[in-house]
């Protein structure tokens, strides 16, 4: 098991040390010099020296790599072109955002997903069947943005029964320790807080959730299709099990492992579509931030963050390889 | 990233089984397109991009008018966007322009970036395929390292820092999605020509002293195909939904009255509140034609492989 | 016998006088298809099983065999396949009864042995998981009283260590050790039937021996009826003691152990015997292959289902009513009878059928125990 995870994290650090050069090379491939491109359309030639001089644009490129590198390892990414706050810190205070509405998406992948894709598998051919097939192709073919219009358009502007944008209604005075404002408010016991934490969660995470939904979902209906056809499922069968114990430890148990693999698949799914969500949503994580960023080009802000995405992505995948050897004897052992 | 690539679990039913026994390869051809031609999927997923390409053909022609023309821009308010009218058959967008003539004009710009986009994509996917799968050794090892760099980011994001640096235009668009793409073609192809190496077929072609190339090159590739344009067809659905999500970002061509449905979609955003239907038909229209390129791709990669169920 | 192993077990259901324990009449089972027309898997087959007994279903594959054994189990998929006639079993009909009370019988009085031990077991389940948890569904014994009766029952089928094999997983144990891990669950709570489809057939043929010697000494030892179905008569000729021969979902041969290796009346059964080498003949007897496959068929509607592959067969076979019936007075003079549904019964015909087959039957009465004739 430990040997898992040690090759896994060996084979972390050529593709993170891949990206860094490219990341690198990207930065230097702007077009026009790099100082000007970092500061915008704020370049002065004094400006642009000064650049020069800090980040080392005026040595060769092999020794500025190593400085990148050594910069990028300590988790100086650099100033916001923008708004000249550090990246790095400006994503830890995002940061806590977007896992909130990742983790609420997942949920509604998972807790809608799974019992939905193994009642139409079990009910092959029905219309629960149908109709989980045809949802989860719409989930799949409705842009994550498109979504999250029609839910806001509905449930928010015409019903007006959720907030429209943001986390938090500004004018509850919440405690924030984690930054996770449901947890905070759980933890801090301010139940209105918490609650209208959950509120402003709902629409973004039903948008984001769509399509892991719709994969979960077809995922476990075809995978239980599968274990339902196999040998040992008619063993318990033969040993006069009750269904329910047949139906959870003999098909979903058995089910769950490919289902585990496409939502560690997922992770960076959900962050593209956080991207997306956030926006439309005003909702203050990394993505909405990126998008700001994007929209000013503001590159070391780009940068970093992708970084800091590529190694949160992979380190997702990292967990769900070794969950996946929790639930899989077969790899465990061997 | 999306959805349609990583979710290819196959649509209702499994299947008709192929009969046990060998099956010639013209045989074999006879009975895929069969059984694509029985399948509904098919039908409707062939009727919708049939439509699409259609429309984004002949758009001059369906068109009442010229787009991006913001006509008639004096009857834009801040609050109001005329809705359908005889002359406007779904009203006027938020540029004064009529909502139909763009909707019909932004078929042509998905169809042109998305198809570019797949075919670069889908030539860069083949050239490191080949290289890592036909020739093996040192070579397949750098090229999946690069292809497990390009994994490590998510598509979307890859697609943003490429558009980034090229710059906002078109081209940027096609490139990143393109870029977005490789990954995905290379590492099927490089998995339909490894699990070809060992077949008999090949070591018969080896022992007749056939040079490696012409082996992997004039008998595996052309064996590699089917997978191929299953996947090709998958990913236009991915690219019709990315080159909405990069205009979405700001990414696209930098003219924002240039018809494109996933702009349209980010200025409807202003004005969801009264004219919703701003936001509602390029929505539709994204959803639809990536509904029949998914079918489409999906009802393929049945008819030629029955027994794939994911 | 059946008075003893009625005893072993209070509340169980007696046996009706005259009935034997397990009793198959007509069962029937088709298997429809949307868009396709149904197939018929078996077709009106009939036995009994009384306690203590060894009874074997005898065919190649596809002729029905472990169909029927599914249907008597109520394991075929319910939505593809429609199963009638009768399955009596201690005088109830298995085929009415309501689900529930099928599965408390399920495991508990109908035991059954799968045919291929590596795909039987869950991956994901060690194996104490396995074996504890039919001991705790009809036993209702606890979580330690359940490990320690799984340990004994892993010792009883010769499995070495029991105590460590329960913390283990299926991929950790050879073909063989699984096999006798799925026999020890399907005998943990000591069924009045056991159902064997092919026990030894995906295993080395010296595990096959041990495997076949294991069920024989457990079913002996316990009263317990088995069903074996197989299509290796060395199998039979070891084992049973009563043998009905399947072929296109018909019984077409039924007769004792002996009077079927002694006088093979069907066709079929006579060229399934030509059909196996023996070690014993210096290899002076030719092998006399049965031409042709099951798909190669009549319907019976039409006449003998075998008759295409048939050397003696002529038109005098495509009659739709060839019934199961002695053939000889002799044969209906021994109990059970011994029936077999042919025209032209093999020993009873003047007509010669070509060299080997007769003798090929004959001889495999020298043979006292058939366990040599297998390959």
């Amino acid at each position: 098991m430990l040997s898992l995870v040690l090759r896994r994290l060996g084979l972390l650090v050529p593709v993170l040390l891949g990206l860094s050069v490219l990341l690198f090379a990207w930065l230097r491939a702007l077009p026009g010099d790099p100082a000007r491109a970092m500061l915008g359309e704020r370049a002065t030639p004094a400006g642009i020296a000064a650049v020069n001089r800090l980040y080392g644009f005026d040595q060769p490129l092999w020794q500025q790599y190593f400085t990148y590198l050594g910069r990028m390892a300590t988790g100086n990414f650099g100033n916001s072109t923008r708004t000249g706050q550090p990246v790095l810190s400006t994503f830890l205070e995002r940061f806590p955002a977007t896992v909130e509405l990742a983790l609420a998406a997942l949920l509604v992948a998972i807790c809608l997903g799974i019992p939905l894709g193994y009642f139409a598998a079990r009910r092959n051919g029905s219309w629960l069947d149908h109709l989980a097939v045809g949802g989860s192709l719409l989930g799949v073919v409705v842009p994550v943005f498109f979504l999250a219009f029609l839910l806001k358009w509905l449930f928010a502007l015409e019903l007006g029964w959720l907030p429209t944008t943001g986390r938090q209604n500004p004018r509850i005075d919440a405690t924030h320790i984690t930054n996770l404002y449901v947890l905070d408010g759980l933890m801090t016991r301010e139940w209105d807080a918490a609650w209208d934490a959950v509120l402003h969660l709902v629409l973004p995470a039903m948008a984001l959730g769509a399509i892991p939904l719709a994969i979960v979902v077809r995922i476990t209906r075809a995978s239980v299709l599968d274990v339902l056809n196999e040998d040992h499922v008619r063993t318990a069968e033969a040993k006069g099990l009750l269904r329910g114990t047949v139906s959870r430890r003999h098909v979903l148990r058995n089910a769950m492992l490919p289902v585990s693999t496409t939502l560690g698949l997922q992770a960076g799914a959900l962050l593209a579509g956080a991207v997306l969500t956030e926006t439309v949503f005003a909702f203050n994580g990394i993505g909405e931030y990126l998008f700001q960023a994007v929209n000013q080009l503001d590159y070391p802000v780009l940068q970093g963050f992708i970084l800091a995405i590529a190694v949160i992505y992979a380190v997702v995948n990292l967990l769900v390889d070794i969950s996946y050897g929790l639930l899989d004897p077969r790899v465990r052992v061997s | 990233m999306t959805a349609a690539t990583t979710v290819t679990a196959a649509t209702a039913e499994p299947g008709q089984e192929q009969p046990p026994g060998r099956v010639s390869g013209t045989g074999r051809a006879r009975a895929s397109w069969d059984r694509l031609r029985r399948d509904p999927a098919a039908w409707v997923g062939a009727a919708i991009v049939t439509a699409f390409v259609v429309v984004a053909v002949a758009a001059p022609l369906i068109a009442p008018y010229e787009p991006a023309g913001s006509q008639w821009i004096r009857q834009i308010t801040p609050s109001d966007v005329p809705g359908p009218s005889e002359e406007h058959l779904l009203g006027l967008d938020s540029f004064g322009s009529d909502l139909f003539t763009q909707l019909v004009y932004g078929a042509r710009q998905s169809l042109v970036i998305g198809v570019v986009s797949t075919l670069l994509g889908l030539l860069a996917g083949t050239v490191l395929g080949v290289l890592s799968g036909g020739i093996g050794g040192w070579v397949d090892t750098a090229v999946m390292r690069v292809v497990d760099i390009m994994l490590s980011v998510p598509a979307l994001l890859l697609a943003v820092s490429v558009a980034a640096m090229v710059g906002r235009s078109s081209t940027s668009v096609m490139v990143a999605i393109a870029v977005a793409q490789v990954p995905i073609f290379a590492r099927l192809l490089r998995a339909s020509l490894l699990s070809q190496r060992g077949q008999d077929y090949v070591l018969a072609l080896r022992s007749l002293g056939l040079r490696e190339r012409r082996i992997v090159v004039s008998h595996m590739l052309p064996n590699s195909l089917g997978p191929l344009l299953v996947q090709a067809t998958l990913v236009l659905a991915t690219a019709v939904i990315e080159v909405a999500a990069l205009s979405f970002l700001g990414l696209g061509d930098p003219d924002p009255a240039v018809a494109e449905w996933g702009r349209m979609l980010v200025k409807a955003q202003e004005r969801l509140q009264n004219d919703p239907q701003l936001a509602l038909w390029p929505g539709v229209c994204i959803a639809v034609t990536a509904l029949g390129f998914t079918l489409l791709g999906e009802s393929l990669r049945q008819a030629l492989d029955p027994r794939a169920r994911r | 016998m059946s008075a003893a192993a009625d005893a072993r077990r209070a509340g169980a259901l007696p046996v009706p006088p005259g009935e034997s324990l397990l009793s198959v009449r007509d069962l029937r089972v088709q298997f429809v298809r949307r868009g396709a027309a149904p197939v018929t898997a078996v077709d009106g087959v009939s036995f009994d099983v009384g306690a203590g007994e060894i009874l074997g279903l005898v065919g190649e594959s596809g002729c029905g065999k472990s169909v029927t054994s599914l249907a008597v189990m109520g394991l075929l998929p319910r939505r593809s396949s429609r199963v009638s006639g009768e399955v009596r079993f201690a005088g109830r009909d298995l085929l009415t009864l309501p689900q529930q009370q099928l599965r408390d019988l399920r495991g508990r009085e109908l035991g059954m042995v799968f045919q291929d031990p590596m795909t039987s077991l869950n991956p994901v389940l060690t194996l104490g998981t396995q074996v504890t948890e039919v001991l705790r569904r009809h036993e209702g014994m606890g979580r330690r009283e359940a490990r320690e009766r799984a340990a004994d029952l892993l010792r009883g089928v010769g499995i070495p260590d029991p105590a460590r094999r329960l913390g283990e997983y299926p991929h950790q144990l050879s073909g063989g050790m699984r096999q006798r891990a799925l026999i020890a669950i399907a005998l943990a709570c000591r069924p009045r039937l056991l159902i064997a489809d092919e026990p030894t057939t995906a295993l080395d043929v010296t595990i096959q021996a041990q495997v076949l010697d294991l069920l024989q000494q457990l079913v002996r030892e316990s009263g317990t009826a088995m069903v074996l179905i197989t299509h290796d008569l060395g199998v039979v000729a070891g084992l049973c003691d009563r043998v009905d021969v399947l072929y296109a979902g018909r019984v077409v041969e039924s007769a004792n152990r002996r009077d079927l290796f002694a006088a093979p009346r069907h066709r079929y059964t006579q060229g399934l015997l030509g059909s196996v080498p023996r070690t014993d003949a210096n290899g002076k007897v030719p092998l006399t292959p049965i031409p042709g496959s099951v798909r190669d068929m009549l319907p019976w509607a039409d006449g003998c289902a075998f008759l295409p592959r048939c050397h003696r067969g002529d038109d005098a076979c495509r009659t739709a009513g060839i019934d199961l019936e002695p053939r000889a007075g002799a044969d209906a003079a021994s109990t059970p009878p011994h029936r077999a549904r042919c025209v032209h019964p093999a020993g009873l015909d003047d007509a010669p059928g070509p060299a080997g087959a007769q003798p090929a039957g004959a001889h495999a009465v020298a043979r006292p125990d058939g366990a040599e004739v297998r390959p």
